[in-house]
């Protein structure tokens, strides 16, 4: 690999004093930027590993009833100890990767990274989720904006996800086989005013609602209630897993397990 | 160049690291233990899976400078106090859990991690919590075998496809 420094600052402000520097990348659990980096697809001079800081983790319960979790948190802690508060939401983070890159992968590099076939953004796409960074609030709505895009601003980092605990929820993933990332996933989540259907894995412009479904379960909640739907195979993702048709039947497919699944 | 200290196996250890070093390189090329093997380097094979601060991580995929004042276990640790197999060694060598045994070290560490998280895991645990390790030998039914025997479960109720 080649050669650059790493700082390990213990508070979020220092580590926004470290990323002031234009060339200084964040690093969260490293499960997707270390592997980049070997293959030089990125070349920052320097990163800032923020796992040391305590302040961005763990899981806890806000006042409202909102799960916070800190931006460094693993998803193996989130699904050990958001099992009890959202179950939909540590039952998605409990299939992220494989047990040894939930140890180390965070919500906060997943939300940052923004892939288009990672698992988190349709959690918290699906939830309604606030991206709470170190200077502002972002909803999740606002929040992403495309493969690998999203409303973070160069240095800016996602220091908690507070996520409204909905009535219901699952997310069902088709997984790649040798990836573990969704070929298609689906996160489903109802809540007393209304259902929100986020989809990851399926669209070019990464995840996304789908607001069809969403009118159509808030009707009524049940698989029966998509079968009149289709989604267009324009824009969605075509590579050898998979066609854009085979992605756009799948985001239907996995949209009704989920919702026969939800608990 | 950063300074290091972190104990492994027990035993306390420093060293200077470069920033890019991977923590499979400093136990590799700097403590000379080179029983944490790098299959692919890109975290899916999981021949190097350590315990770091007790959680199974894949070494290729951390830096050395992340493991600074942490807890390390690799597999040369995990021999009994008297330098014979443990039991999950002894069971991969009882149930023939390995061909060519480059995967083995793994194995082992991944298989420790989930015992002690689940000490009786069924067959489908076991083979879900070993998505992250390959075998290319594909000696996956015998690996399963070890694990169930190693964990007092009863061995010939794995089936063999």
């Amino acid at each position: 690999m080649y050669a650059f420094e790493i700082e390990r600052p213990s508070t979020i402000a220092d580590a926004v004093k470290a990323l002031k520097d234009e060339d200084a990348q964040a690093l969260g659990g490293g499960q997707t930027l270390i592997p980049t980096l070997k293959q030089r697809l990125a070349m920052p001079s320097a990163l800032v590993s923020l796992t040391g800081i305590g302040e961005m983790q763990g899981v806890c319960l806000a006042d409202d009833g909102a799960v916070c979790i800190g931006g460094a948190t693993t998803h193996a802690t989130v699904a050990r100890e958001a099992a009890v508060h959202y179950p939909g939401l540590a039952g998605l983070a409990s299939n992220i990767g494989d047990p040894a890159v939930r140890n180390r992968g965070t919500i906060g590099g997943s939300l940052a990274n923004n892939d288009p076939s990672a698992c988190y953004p349709a959690a918290a796409l699906g939830s309604g989720a606030m991206i709470i960074t170190d200077k502002r609030e972002i909803a999740a709505d606002d929040y992403f904006e495309g493969m690998f895009a999203t409303a973070l601003d160069d240095g800016e980092i996602v220091t908690e996800v507070r996520f409204p605990v909905p009535q219901k929820s699952h997310y069902e993933k088709f997984v790649q086989p040798a990836s573990r990332f969704a070929l298609v996933g689906v996160f489903v989540a109802k809540f007393a005013d209304g259902v929100r259907v986020a989809v990851t894995g399926a669209s070019e412009e990464g995840v996304f609602r789908w607001s069809e479904a969403e009118a159509a379960l808030s009707a009524n909640f049940s698989a029966d209630a998509l079968s009149a739907l289709s989604v267009a195979a324009d824009g969605m993702i075509a590579d050898l897993h998979g066609s854009s048709e085979y992605r756009a039947h799948l985001v239907k497919v996995m949209t009704g397990r989920a919702v026969s699944a939800a608990t | 160049m950063a300074s290091v200290t972190m104990t492994v196996n027990g035993k306390s250890v420093s060293g200077d690291v470069e920033g890019r070093t991977l923590m499979s390189d400093f136990l590799r090329n700097d403590l000379r233990m080179t029983g944490t093997h790098i299959g692919c380097d890109t975290s899916q094979c999981g021949a190097c899976v350590i315990h770091v601060n007790g959680e199974a991580v894949k070494a290729c995929t951390m830096f050395a400078v992340e493991a600074d004042g942490a807890d390390v276990a690799t597999i040369e640790g995990q021999q009994n106090a008297d330098g014979s197999l443990n039991v999950i060694q002894q069971a991969f060598q009882d149930h023939h859990g390995l061909q060519c045994g480059f995967c083995t070290p793994g194995m082992v560490m991944s298989a420790a991690a989930l015992l002690k998280e689940n000490p009786k895991p069924s067959e489908g645990e076991i083979r879900e919590y070993l998505e992250g390790n390959i075998c290319r030998c594909t000696g996956y039914h015998n690996i399963i075998k070890a694990i169930m025997a190693a964990s007092g479960q009863d061995v010939p109720a794995v089936a063999a496809e």
